[in-house]
């Protein structure tokens, strides 16, 4: 099998704020196979996320592998906190983006 | 009673529209209670700097208008958490206000209205600071300086259950609070009936947004929770929407940076030893929750400081050149800035859309920028007059630009209006801070009066 994209095997990747000083990611799988698989693959970690981001891996305040929910879900903190002059996303609503086209091994 | 129904028709009131088709099948339900979130941080810091809704009133109008009828129509009682966004005072005026008024407009019989104030002084949060209590901060913040408070416009502090339910206590037919934990909106008249704790915080975790915790996707559509001594069940009232196991469990991750763990005032929500499972078509039912009560009271406080006025301008590059050079266009319009106003004293800040408007420094494809950009400028200085000013001298000289090997020497960007416009002023979070409180109502005064004819 070949690789597949993420947004093929989840069923939601979102971005969101949490407080107005982080924003955090959840990718949710729609069954356990699916997430069983992403995780295993280990391209979602702390430090893929750091490399897709270009952030220090300190950035990162959170990564939950969250098994009730069949999801992965990271977070990361803001340089500047929500809705300061030049913040670009106050809702940290659209910063997901990149996550879709990451490339999970069959 | 046995089991407690509360229906949730909006997970932030009046931010847009109920749908009221499912608000009318969830009233059917006969819900003990009606009762809707009207906060949120996320708007930014502008709204409680400013004391200013996100939303015009016509909107929170209709919101309390058809929650308000339906709560006098079947005699259940209406609670709103943050009213109008921030939870500020002159909201919960308003959101009093408007109630009364409505009441007078239908005609409703005489009931009891009940509200409370969120905001917090600044001298007594000085004081608590001076004598040892130091403000904790949140999120890898410092604990509160006294200069950072001095920044602070304006501060709200976020209420648990407790002045919820001492309104209940007194009889309140209709609560409208101040800024409030969205979970204690809920959990609150679950409590006051002697449900546990545990499920009664799950309950409100699980309502707090309304149809965010049912599949497929859709907001404003009203849910259903029930609660009894031993679970909380939550139901879907929109009949093309179901709350399964994965989107009630998928909820409690919304927003939040720990999937497992709610703080509230006077203790943290554990949902690591949730059970989920499907009740039937539509309805989820949860076990398991637990929750640890704090061993000292501490309250969270939001603040936000004013920064300055703010004028803002945008233009359009379509030249590859041009397009690939940006920054140094920017560059050449901030150097003038600096010119005239020198290096500090303003802030002059540049969106580059097309390249990393959105994401900023996150953007991985930043280096492959589109065919064409919108750049957006802001300008913010002490005063509106100088704000314009540096708008305006960071979106002209833009035009002016010089590129060394650029072709279209007649301007180097597009204007799609000649001007900056003034927009609201910029403010930031100053305080994402907690206060150690002897009791859940210190902070927070409640008030109960009369509406209705």
């Amino acid at each position: 099998m070949a690789a597949t994209r993420l947004s093929e095997l989840a069923k939601t990747i979102r971005s969101k704020n949490a407080g107005v000083d982080k924003i955090t990611f959840d990718i949710i799988f729609r069954d356990r196979a699916n997430y069983e698989r992403v995780k295993r693959a280990r391209v979602l970690t702390r430090e893929t996320m750091a490399a897709l981001y270009r952030i220090p891996a300190e950035r990162i305040s959170d990564f939950v592998e969250y098994d009730p929910g069949y999801a992965i879900k990271f977070t990361i903190y803001r340089l500047t906190p929500s809705g300061s002059a030049g913040d670009g996303d106050i809702f940290g609503a659209q910063q997901y983006a990149p996550l879709l086209d990451l490339e999970v091994p069959a | 009673m046995h089991t407690l129904k509360i229906i949730s028709p909006n997970g932030h009131l009046g931010f847009a529209p109920i749908r009221t088709g499912s608000l009318g099948l969830g009233v059917a339900a006969r819900p003990d209670y009606i009762a809707a979130d009207s906060g949120s941080d996320d708007v930014g810091p502008v709204p409680l700097g400013a004391d200013i809704c996100t939303s015009p009133e016509a909107w929170q109008r209709h919101d309390l208008e058809h929650m308000l009828l339906a709560s006098r129509k079947i005699g259940a009682p209406m609670i709103i958490g943050s009213a109008g966004d921030t939870g500020s005072n002159s909201r919960v005026d308003l959101f009093v206000r408007i109630i009364r008024e409505l009441a007078a407009k239908h005609g409703l019989k005489k009931f009891r209205l009940g509200y409370f104030y969120s905001e917090v002084d600044k001298e007594y949060l000085r004081t608590k600071i001076r004598t040892g209590d130091a403000l904790a901060g949140l999120d890898g913040r410092a604990a509160l300086s006294e200069s950072e408070l001095d920044a602070t416009e304006r501060i709200v502090a976020m209420a648990g259950v407790h002045p919820f339910i001492e309104l209940l206590k007194q009889g309140a037919d209709v609560i409208i609070g101040g800024r409030s934990s969205d979970a204690a909106v809920f959990a609150a008249p679950a409590i006051h009936h002697g449900f546990p704790e545990n499920l009664s915080y799950y309950l409100g975790k699980v309502l707090e947004c309304a149809s965010f915790c049912a599949e497929p996707y859709g907001g404003k559509e009203t849910v259903l929770g029930e609660i009894s001594g031993e679970d909380v069940k939550v139901t879907a009232m929109y009949p093309e929407q179901r709350c399964t196991v994965a989107s009630v469990a998928g909820h409690a991750m919304y927003e939040r940076s720990n999937p497992y763990q709610e703080f509230v005032a006077g203790g943290m929500l554990d949902m690591t030893h949730c059970h989920y499972e499907q009740f039937d078509e539509r309805t989820t039912r949860i076990t398991g929750p637990q929750f640890v009560p704090a061993e000292v009271m501490r309250v969270k406080l939001e603040g936000s400081g004013k920064v300055g006025e703010r004028y803002v301008g945008l233009c359009g590059i379509r030249d590859p050149y041009t397009v690939a050079n940006v920054d140094r266009v920017i560059a050449w319009a901030k150097d003038k800035v600096r010119e005239r106003f020198g290096d500090s004293g303003y802030e002059l800040h540049y969106s580059v859309y097309g390249r990393d408007g959105v994401m900023g420094a996150l953007e991985p494809l930043r280096y492959q920028p589109g065919h064409e950009l919108c750049v957006f400028v802001q300008g913010v200085a002490p005063t509106a007059e100088m704000a314009e000013e540096v708008a305006m001298i960071g979106l002209r000289q833009m035009f002016y630009a010089r590129l060394p090997d650029v072709k279209g020497t007649a301007g180097s960007v597009a204007f799609p209006l000649d001007e900056v416009l003034r927009a609201s002023p910029a403010y930031r979070w100053t305080l994402n801070h907690t206060v150690a409180v002897k009791n859940g109502m210190e902070l927070f005064k409640t008030h109960l009066i009369d509406a209705g004819v």
